[in-house]
């Protein structure tokens, strides 16, 4: 646990010492807040974070791989990784550290649109219940796939490989019903319990289920998982 | 001449290799290395590029697994106590990685962080290794900044800064100017008064200059362990370090006549192909 918090708060500090940080934030807050409130002026009868809340996913599926790629694979390139493991640390509280630390950043970045939500609260009356279930949705979709970005990143030297890697799965799991078309039974609930849209979605209505937290969660789970035995497989 | 010193128990030596071998596929890159290091011993690993030398030193560290043969650091076992080993070694990698963003003061926290050092000693053990390695002007500076000779340092300074018992420098010496060469011989000196330190190099001079004892790795087997004077004897007492080098490492058919031959009557021309690095 300490060690993790180590490793996060170097990584943490490389993302701000450096652009990164800022970049993210920028850009993060410029396309999903001109969206939103163009979608906002557009339909001004509705008050409701709903156009954000569609839109953000498929924004952190691109900010998520990027802000994750560098993680092992510059540190693979560099030879720190190697240094770092011979340290008394183990391969999983390595993986925690960095995943912490993208979580971090991309969750600061995610809470800074909750401006967006307090000024429509001023204009009437905002329904902070679907409002706290969106966000909750937004952070753990978004710790989803810093997961799967630290996975990538964990098994190349390649930034450009591993930023590709997690663009795929990321998007291919949040388009993966549109992918498909219609299917029925079985293949249905399979294509249905894999999409992360399908379990944001949920969330997004406001309605906090422990079945799509459970989703999240073991997605973040099996990705460090496989991030923690291809950094310790080295051997 | 094949040095088997390893049949002491693994608590009197700090630094115990037993029988370690390595294969990179078909490529044997180490075979039964046995040595056995005393704490106040500094060990100049030598052999030619290829030689097996970063292999071991990446088994010691953990880094690699060996297939065969195993080590003991101050006693534990490095195959069954993985992490209290790491806790006990230093180790400087070849090429010197380090996070270039980052301030070197704030490697240096981040190290001693994670190396475990307690809080309360930190920025003394950090001010103590920033003199000693001569790191102090440059403490606000950014990695990326620092000059090769710097950078050399910044490396043993982190490989150091927890006290380990065994320090592990892999070619640490490279890219520095005489002036550093000779700062860093100093270091190496004092460090090695109480501690193992086991370092790779090419130059033979570094021998010399502070290692009191030699180990020759020449395509992956141990060749030739002893005091660079013991060695010296066993060829002739004039013999210069690089005839000893290259009487040991001069190729691999010059091994097993090394182990019976008593007596060399011509030094063998050195004839040193390179090799592949397997490491």
């Amino acid at each position: 646990m300490r060690n993790t918090g180590i490793i996060a708060k170097r990584e943490l500090g490389a993302y701000f010492n450096s652009v990164v940080a800022y970049i993210v934030v920028i850009l993060f807050l410029v396309s999903t807040g001109s969206l939103f409130w163009l979608s906002y002026f557009q339909q001004l009868n509705i008050l409701s974070m709903r156009p954000y809340f569609d839109l953000a996913p498929m924004f952190l599926a691109f900010f998520a791989p990027a802000i994750t790629m560098g993680l092992f694979s510059s540190e693979r390139r560099s030879g720190t990784l190697d240094l770092l493991m011979t340290m008394p640390v183990s391969s999983f509280q390595i993986v925690a550290g960095k995943f912490v630390a993208s979580t971090v950043l991309l969750s600061v970045v995610i809470l800074m649109t909750l401006p967006y939500a307090l000024t429509l609260s001023l204009l009437g009356e905002l329904d902070w219940g679907a409002v706290l279930a969106g966000y909750i949705g937004l952070l753990l979709l978004g710790s989803a796939y810093c997961a799967i970005g630290v996975m990538t990143s964990s098994w190349t030297r390649d930034q450009v490989v591993a930023v590709l890697l997690s663009f795929f799965i990321c998007f291919f799991l949040y388009l993966i019903q549109q992918l498909v078309g219609q299917p029925s039974g079985s293949t249905a609930r399979i294509v249905e319990y894999l999409s992360t849209s399908y379990h944001f979605q949920n969330l997004a209505r406001g309605v906090i289920d422990l079945r799509d937290i459970v989703y999240y969660l073991s997605l973040i789970g099996v990705s460090l998982t496989v991030a923690t035995v291809s950094i310790g497989a080295r051997k | 001449m094949a040095g088997d010193k390893a049949t002491t128990t693994p608590t009197a030596h700090s630094l115990v290799v037993q029988g370690l071998s390595k294969n990179f596929g078909d490529i044997r890159a180490l075979h039964e290395i046995s040595f056995a290091v005393k704490p106040g011993e500094v060990v100049g690993f030598l052999g030619p590029n290829g030689a097996g030398k970063t292999t071991t030193m990446k088994i010691l560290t953990g880094l690699l697994r060996a297939d065969a043969g195993t080590a003991h650091i101050a006693g534990l076992d490095i195959r069954t106590h993985s992490r209290e080993v790491r806790k006990k070694i230093g180790y400087l990698p070849e090429n010197v990685p380090l996070y270039e963003d980052m301030l070197v003061l704030d490697y240096l926290h981040f190290i001693a962080e994670i190396r475990g050092v307690p809080r309360k000693e930190r920025k003394s053990r950090i001010a103590l290794v920033a003199r000693q390695t001569d790191l102090t002007s440059v403490l606000a500076r950014t990695i990326h900044e620092l000059s090769k000779g710097y950078r050399q340092r910044l490396g043993l300074a982190q490989a150091i800064l927890h006290e380990p018992d065994v320090i592990i420098l892999d070619e640490p010496t490279t890219g520095l100017d005489p002036n550093q060469l000779r700062e860093f011989r100093d270091v190496i000196k004092t460090i090695g008064r109480e501690k193992t330190v086991l370092f790779s190099t090419h130059i033979l001079q570094e021998i010399t200059a502070v290692c009191n004892r030699l180990i020759i790795i020449h395509q992956g087997r141990l060749v030739a362990d002893g005091t660079p004077e013991q060695l010296a004897a066993s060829l002739d007492a004039s013999a210069s370090l690089e005839d000893i080098f290259r009487h040991y490492t001069a190729d691999a058919g010059a091994i097993a006549e090394v182990e019976k031959e008593t007596e060399v009557e011509t030094e063998a021309e050195a004839d040193q192909h390179p090799e592949v690095e397997h490491a």
